[in-house]
């Protein structure tokens, strides 16, 4: 068990170093560079070149990237361009405030998901699940940001009942205002979770009601609360896993929600480096969140393996 | 037993049914025939492509030309039925034309990603060993990505525009197009007949190309399809974001960023370029769900 | 010395598989699953080979095939040596010897109709499209399927039986002298089984086919072999002739796996299980014998030498590799050395 921990961790670090490669690469793909940005145009060349030297630019890529990626590793994410705070403070904050939305949206998805294709797979073959099919299809097509722009159109505009946009708050919400504020992008951010899982679980029950342990527990007259104990216990593994992912997603791909929620995560951080050319906030952003990404997946990996054996390779 | 009517019982007419081989695809297209929903389906489909390839047929106004004093005119003004934006633009003709883009950019990517990584999947899935090893590999560093990060990470980064977009969204859909096809590759590489195969003595491009392709292809190409509805989505979540088509071009998710400022004197019309967007996945979705239970031998 | 009516002579034939494990995933152990195999295939013959699961029936078979490279070991083919520069390549060997495999569905590619599946071999090997799939409806009518009928189904429209035989005509299309039928009846029903059996039987005449028959079932291979081949544990325990070894079977496992087999006749009755325990991990087989764990014979000499596949008789029809048939072994049952 432990072996194959350590293997997957061991694994992972080629797999980061690659995107942070991939990160650098990118930048340096950029049209015009690190100084473009900084400096107006009509500055005279020596000015500029000087103060390439000074970010070192003049020197190898290679070294560069070195440079680059030992600075990450110790923490130190630079200075953001536009606002001249060290990056790693800015992320920390919107990284919190993404939280604070995707905590409740996953808790949300999950609870429903699990809900929803449990009975939508208990009454097989009804209406109701036929509803839940239908639902399904139009979920994964549905564009989420989408879906958050008509609650707006409804809930904020013609109804006036709850906040358009933005937080309201700073770190926790402590009041019902401050929820108001929530209410709308959470539903909004849980509609995929909530669609994937809940499709998830119907398979996965239904799978095990088919079985023909099921029969048995059903003959003996041990129907209903068993039956779902021993059901959810073996769906378990997979939908497990997959709620990982989606968590993964969440904060990784939250970026959509915030900006139409005007809601300063750390996707509304990147919107605003992306808007501002705002290089250093930007590849940093990127890199964190690819690299919660990957333990997201390690975790769900080991997890896996603990609780289903043959997992382990 | 499935009960198939050979049309002859002649043994001549067997023998040249066989040598021309085409039974397998006409059975997908029979059974597609039968399948009301799917052909509804790629009937809209057929019919929003020829209106937006056609759409100066289509349309009465310029999607360019606004006026200001027409903004966020509501739903069901005269000559304008379906509104005008925040600039005055016909709201109608914007959506029309601007579907040219968003189906441009919710379509060649995934086109893209299939030819390169099924091409790279297919390889890895049967070549095996190494090779499998470093295509994997480098499908595990794109991976580490949520989709959407890496396209924001590409175009962010890169500039926007609907070059790199289309680049961005194929490089996010090449890793799960890989993935698929290696598995499904490796999958059937260990079956029985491949095994058989092989000890007839035939080479390795031969077994490819009889064996193995005809029964890869098909998922990956069901698989394939039903990203497409995902592509349009992001594609135009992208431009949503500013990143992707830039203005004044007309694209969906574009029309919805802006029109969001005018969310609060007309939410219809906010709305509505959302909807083009649901509709036309949802009919990619329905038409992949039945392209797979056509394809699908057992049924 | 390959006797020279021998079709087949396989030398030394030796598979070890190694299992990965651990944390770089280092060889950590090898499954020696067919151990310095040899024995002949007579022309016209049918060589029936039996065993328990994992005794290296079916590895035997894939490495007569070649569909597994070997790591020791021989097959010579009409005296010709298989792989060797001046004997047959391995292509050559693939039109002499072909195989049916267990699994009739997995057998078949479900994409492609039968016809197809059968033509593919000669197609292969150079012959025309045209004239494959007209040899793919001959074959068809030899195995007793309509042409007209079955050539354009898929496999999931055939039953297990009918696909078992387009896997048999699928085999004699590329025209081999011998087939090795891998558990080719096992997985179908009884009264199909038989036939197909009679199918075998009556093609082996018609074809002038030499078989290997590779089952667990004891019956069939009774029925239909004339050579009797018994593993265990990926080595030859004993052969010899059919009739012989069923009705005077030399080896203790031999005695022990056919009074195992269940009787119609009230008379024979099982008093005490002819075996006792598990067959042990081919990963770790016992040294010196590999039965002596479940031997009632087992002595001393048995753990430290590995008994050879010695003949019974001058005329060698018959080999056991047992130290009580070696004179001079030192087992206690042995004759002495120079008895007859």
């Amino acid at each position: 068990m432990w072996a194959f921990t350590l293997r997957r961790l061991l694994y992972a670090v080629p797999v980061l170093l690659g995107v942070s490669m991939l990160v650098f690469a990118l930048i340096h793909l950029a049209p015009g560079d690190v100084v473009d940005i900084l400096v107006p145009p009509e500055v005279p060349k020596a000015i500029a070149d000087s103060l390439r030297q000074r970010f070192r630019l003049d020197e190898p890529l290679y070294m560069q990237y070195l440079a680059w990626l030992g600075r990450l590793l110790v923490g130190d994410f630079g200075v953001s361009f536009f606002t001249g705070r060290p990056v790693a403070e800015e992320l920390s904050g919107a990284l919190g405030n993404t939280l604070v939305l995707a905590l409740p949206a996953a808790g949300v998805g999950f609870l429903l998901g699990v809900v929803l294709g449990a009975l939508a797979a208990y009454n097989h073959d009804t209406w109701l699940d036929k509803l839940f099919s239908a639902t399904a299809i139009v979920g994964v097509s549905l564009p989420h940001y989408w879906v958050g722009i008509v609650l707006v159109a409804v809930f904020a505009v013609v109804l006036n009942v709850l906040p358009a946009q933005g937080m309201g708050f700073e770190g926790l919400p402590t009041s019902w205002e401050h929820v108001q504020h929530l209410i709308l992008p959470v539903v909004t951010l849980s509609l995929i979770p909530m669609g994937v899982i809940s499709r998830l679980v119907r398979a996965n029950v239904l799978e095990i009601l088919s079985q023909e342990f099921v029969g048995t527990l059903r003959a003996k007259g041990l129907f209903n609360r068993r039956v779902l104990y021993h059901t959810l216990k073996n769906a378990l593994p997979s939908t497990l896993a997959l709620m990982g992912l989606q968590f993964g997603y969440l904060l990784g791909g939250s970026i959509l929600v915030e900006t139409v929620f005007n809601w300063p995560g750390s996707g509304g951080l990147m919107n605003l480096a992306i808007f501002r050319r705002d290089v250093p906030v930007l590849s940093a952003t990127i890199v964190v969140l690819a690299t919660i990404f990957v333990v997201i997946n390690i975790l769900v990996d080991v997890l896996q393996a603990l609780i289903d054996p043959r997992m382990r390779r | 037993m499935a009960d198939v009517a050979v049309p002859s019982t002649d043994a001549a007419t067997a023998l040249k049914r066989a040598q021309q081989g085409k039974g397998y695809w006409r059975r997908v297209w029979e059974r597609l025939r039968e399948d009301k929903v799917t052909l509804a389906v790629i009937g809209v489909l057929a019919m929003l492509l020829v209106m937006v390839v056609f759409a100066p047929w289509f349309t009465i106004h310029d999607p360019y030309t606004g006026s200001v004093l027409r903004r966020l005119k509501p739903v069901g003004t005269p000559g304008h039925w379906l509104g005008t934006d925040e600039v005055g633009r016909d709201l109608w003709s914007r959506m029309v034309y601007g579907g040219r883009l968003s189906l441009l950019a919710g379509v060649v990517p995934v086109f893209l990603a299939l030819l390169i990584g099924g091409f790279l999947g297919i390889l890895a899935g049967y070549a095996g060993g190494l090779l499998n090893s470093a295509v994997m590999r480098l499908t595990d560093v794109l991976y580490a990505f949520p989709s959407i990060l890496l396209a924001i990470a590409i175009t962010g980064i890169l500039g926007a525009g609907l070059q790199n977009t289309i680049l961005a969204l194929t490089i996010s859909f090449i890793p799960p197009i890989i993935r698929i096809s290696e598995s499904v590759t490796t999958q059937v590489r260990n079956l029985d007949f491949v095994e058989a195969a092989r000890a007839s003595g035939a080479r390795r491009l031969t077994i490819m190309r009889y064996h193995i392709l005809n029964n890869v292809l098909g998922p990956i190409l069901v698989y394939a399809t039903s990203l497409i509805s995902i592509c349009i989505i992001l594609a135009a979540g992208l431009s949503f974001l500013g990143l992707g088509v830039t203005p004044p071009s007309a694209e969906w998710g574009l029309m919805l960023n802006n029109l969001r400022q005018g969310i609060w004197a007309s939410p219809l019309v906010a709305a509505l370029p959302g909807v083009m967007i649901f509709v036309t996945s949802m009919c990619f979705n329905l038409m992949s769900d039945g392209l797979r239970q056509a394809m699908d031998v057992r049924l | 010395m390959p006797r020279p009516s021998a079709l087949l002579a396989v030398e030394h034939l030796t598979k070890h598989f190694a299992l990965k494990g651990g944390l770089f995933g280092r060889t950590s152990a090898l499954v020696q699953a067919v151990d310095d195999v040899s024995f002949t295939v007579e022309r016209g013959e049918t060589l029936g080979i039996v065993g328990e699961s994992g005794c290296g029936k079916s590895t035997t078979a894939r490495l007569l095939m070649h569909l597994i490279k070997p790591d020791r070991g021989s097959i010579a083919f009409e005296g010709q040596t298989v792989g060797a520069a001046e004997g047959l390549s391995h292509r050559q060997l693939h039109r002499q010897m072909q195989m049916v495999f267990q699994d009739s569905y997995a057998s078949l590619n479900p994409r492609l109709p039968v016809a197809m599946s059968i033509a593919f071999g000669p197609l292969v090997h150079g012959l025309a499209k045209a004239h494959a799939l007209a040899r793919a409806m001959e074959l068809l009518a030899a195995v007793g399927l309509d042409p007209a009928l079955f050539a354009n189904r898929y496999p999931h429209e055939l039953s297990g039986g009918q696909r078992q035989r387009i896997n048999v005509a699928r085999a004699l299309a590329l025209e081999p002298r011998i087939v090795i039928l891998d558990e080719a009846v096992s997985a179908l029903d009884k009264s199909v089984e038989a036939q197909v059996l009679n199918l075998l039987a009556d093609l082996k005449a018609r074809f002038d086919l030499t078989y290997v028959f590779i089952s667990h079932d004891l019956n069939v291979v009774r029925y239909i072999s004339d050579r009797v081949m018994v593993m265990y544990l990926g080595k030859i325990v004993e052969i010899g002739p059919a009739d012989r070894v069923y009705g005077d079977p030399q080896h203790p496992y031999t005695r022990a796996l056919l009074s195992a087999m269940p009787s119609m006749d009230p008379r024979r009755r099982t008093r005490q299980a002819p075996l006792s325990g598990d067959p042990p991990n081919p990963i770790r087989p016992p040294s010196g014998c590999r039965f002596r764990t479940r031997c009632p014979l087992a002595e001393k000499v048995c753990e430290t030498t590995p008994p050879a596949l010695l003949a019974l008789a001058p005329d060698g029809a018959r080999r056991v590799a047992c130290h009580v048939h070696v004179p001079g072994s030192g087992h206690t049952r042995a004759a002495a050395r120079g008895a007859a």
